[in-house]
């Protein structure tokens, strides 16, 4: 009996950074002494807390500039999902007087399509627009679904699994020619996966709201942003003692806000170093898995796409068995197969563009980051064809699917 | 097997359990994953077969088949090798499968009938019970690859046959999809009604419809806490 032979890396290779990244060692440093020294609530009428509302301030100014926006137009929240649940809840019911109509994507986080389903039953009727075999919003379909009761469009910027773009600004430009008398509909972009990757201008994309991520761009997790354009009709989703302009209630997470402003500093600042460096060892990986491997395709756009990501079908073997196989050499993937989720059901964006399922079965998520080196490139390289061999060997089928 | 050590506590959500076990799996589905017993490579098993079965499908995620040498003197399953697409707990249980049915000298026909996914859960000591469904799948390719052997000797009336039953007259809903669904996952009457939307057709089943799916809730999850744990959940029986 021949067994797959395991030569585990010697540190874990981490190919799964869509998901989160590792805490960068000089944002951990200015977190720190909030953490301990300047532990004062950022609302007290004393010099802790002074220091604490100015730490505040410094990195809503400093996430602010980089957005080319006010600071007061920055909340913070506790990460992607609470901003994306306040972006579409808080608009819907702001503004049910006037509409009760959303639009957005089947291909969405499920902390947008989830918040749109509850408010399904609030009686907001929701439109879920195709997508192509790309994963690109179909742009007519967007326009001809937009009616005088719509009041929130949302359409993520960079798509979590298989890292297709959105074009934002294009959609921008089409809901702006369809505003009605009250400025709606509003148009919402989800940024969780592009804040380490792209310019961020929300005047240059043309959005009302956008969801920020720190737990993505090497900052800490638990905290992210919600930008909200002035004037934009918006109830809270939390309640309580008035922080963040009246707008998202409870005592401020100083240490991690600092954390926040600094990563998304260092992620902007490195747009033109990091990021081409990290897509060429993308580009890299890429390009020697489609040499290695036969019955392998790419998921996504194959240019418009996000920098880190590599998102493939390998058929014939299922993702679960080929990302634990990977464990076992200590490299850390992902998969949208459906045994590998905990409710069964196989990933919903692969669905959308028309991947049938067994195909879907057999995908796997790579994501780099900046901490990837070549060396773990060219193991991974080397390591999963070796994997999928093996696995192949055992299955007894052959699919003849072409794309 | 060398053993492989962590240099931190790794975050794949997915795969994870949340109990914080860095493995999903019991250790016994584990070491079947990874140094899989009895697998046969390239098309077809290197020994003399003289049963074949094969059950699911590429787009379930789950597909097996099972190659047998039946002695037919002794009655007894001599080999077994197998094919396995799926995920761990897939490939662990065909695995497993395949030592029980051939230790102990070769497991006789009619024991090997009889081998039900509640012994083959005991042997891999319990899968998650979102993974129970992956184990059925290997007593029913063993049937298979059984009543294949039955009929490549003739013994056609030794052939069992589930045939499945018609619940639902309109939406031609069966038994059997109604055990699927609370095999996948469905725990009360409403959850298996969701999913094979029996009754939705024909409304005077539901009376069927409820006590099937009582049936087999009470059968595939006895009771929460043993749910897990195969050996307390016989106890129970």
């Amino acid at each position: 009996m021949k067994y797959l032979k395991f030569k585990p890396y010697k540190t874990v290779i981490y190919l799964d950074n869509a998901a989160t990244t590792q805490i960068d060692k000089t944002v951990l440093k200015a977190m720190e002494p909030y953490l301990t020294k300047y532990y004062g609530n950022a609302g007290g009428m004393y010099s802790l807390g002074y220091i604490a509302r100015e730490a505040i301030d410094h990195a809503r100014k400093t996430i602010a500039d980089y957005l080319d926006c006010a600071p007061s137009e920055i909340i913070f929240t506790s990460g992607g999902t609470e901003a994306n649940n306040m972006a579409i809840t808080g608009t819907a019911r702001a503004n049910k007087t006037y509409g009760n109509h959303i639009i957005t994507t089947k291909i969405e986080h499920p902390s947008v399509l989830e918040t749109c389903k509850a408010l399904e039953k609030e009686g907001f009727n929701v439109t879920y627009l195709n997508v192509d075999k790309y994963g690109v919003v179909k742009l007519d379909e967007l326009e001809n679904a937009i009616t005088s009761k719509t009041i929130l469009v949302s359409v993520m910027h960079g798509n979590n699994e298989i890292g297709t773009i959105e074009p934002i600004e294009e959609i921008s430009k089409i809901i702006k020619s369809r505003k009605n008398e009250n400025s709606l509909p509003y148009f919402h972009t989800d940024a969780c996966q592009t804040a380490g990757s792209f310019d961020l201008n929300v005047n240059k994309l043309g959005v009302e709201l956008m969801t920020l991520n720190s737990g993505k761009i090497y900052g800490p997790k638990g905290i992210g942003a919600l930008y909200i354009k002035e004037k934009t009709r918006i109830q809270p989703i939390i309640y309580g003692g008035g922080q963040e302009f009246k707008k998202r209630a409870g005592t401020e997470n100083v240490a991690s806000i600092v954390g926040f402003g600094k990563a998304f500093e260092l992620a902007q600042k490195s747009l033109k170093t990091d990021v081409p460096r990290v897509k060429k060892l993308r580009d890299k990986l890429l390009q020697k898995l489609m040499q290695n491997i036969d019955k392998i395709i790419l998921n996504g756009h194959p240019e418009k796409r996000l920098p880190n990501n590599i998102h493939i079908s390998i058929y014939d073997i299922e993702g679960e068995a080929m990302v634990l196989y990977l464990d076992q050499m200590n490299i850390c993937a992902g998969t949208g197969s459906a045994c590998s989720s905990k409710s069964l059901e196989a990933s919903h964006v692969l669905q959308a563009i028309g991947l049938p399922h067994e195909i879907i079965h057999g995908s796997l998520r790579l994501t780099l980051g900046k901490y990837t080196t070549e060396q773990e490139i060219n193991y991974v390289a080397e390591t999963l064809p070796k994997i999928v061999n093996y696995l192949r060997s055992i299955s007894p089928i052959n699919l003849n699917y072409k794309p | 097997m060398k053993k492989t050590t962590k240099k931190y506590n790794q975050s794949t959500p997915d795969v994870i359990s949340n109990t914080g076990d860095k493995w999903l799996y019991s250790k016994t589905v584990k070491d079947h994953f990874l140094h899989p017993r009895n697998f046969v490579t390239g098309g077809t098993p290197k020994f003399k077969f003289n049963g074949v079965g094969m059950v699911g499908s590429p787009a379930c995620g789950d597909m097996m088949k099972i190659w047998i040498y039946v002695d037919p003197k002794t009655e007894r399953i001599k080999k077994c090798g197998w094919q396995t697409f799926g995920c761990a707990s897939a490939i662990a249980s065909t695995s497993m499968v395949s030592v029980m049915v051939t230790e102990k000298s070769g497991m006789p026909l009619e024991k090997a009938l009889n081998i039900s996914q509640l012994d083959i859960l005991k042997r891999l000591d319990g899968l998650p019970n979102r993974k129970i469904h992956c184990s059925v799948l290997g007593d029913k390719a063993l049937k298979a690859a059984i009543n294949d052997y039955f009929r490549r000797t003739k013994q056609f009336d030794r052939v069992t046959n589930e045939s499945a039953r018609i619940i639902d007259k309109v939406l031609k809903i069966t038994d059997k999809d109604i055990e699927e669904a609370v095999l996948h996952g469905a725990k009360t009457v409403e959850e298996v009604i969701e999913r094979t939307k029996a009754g939705e057709g024909d409304p005077t089943c539901r009376p069927l419809v409820e006590e099937l799916a009582h049936f087999y809730i009470g059968k595939y999850y006895p009771c929460e806490t043993c749910a897990s744990n195969p050996a307390k959940r016989d106890n129970v029986k």
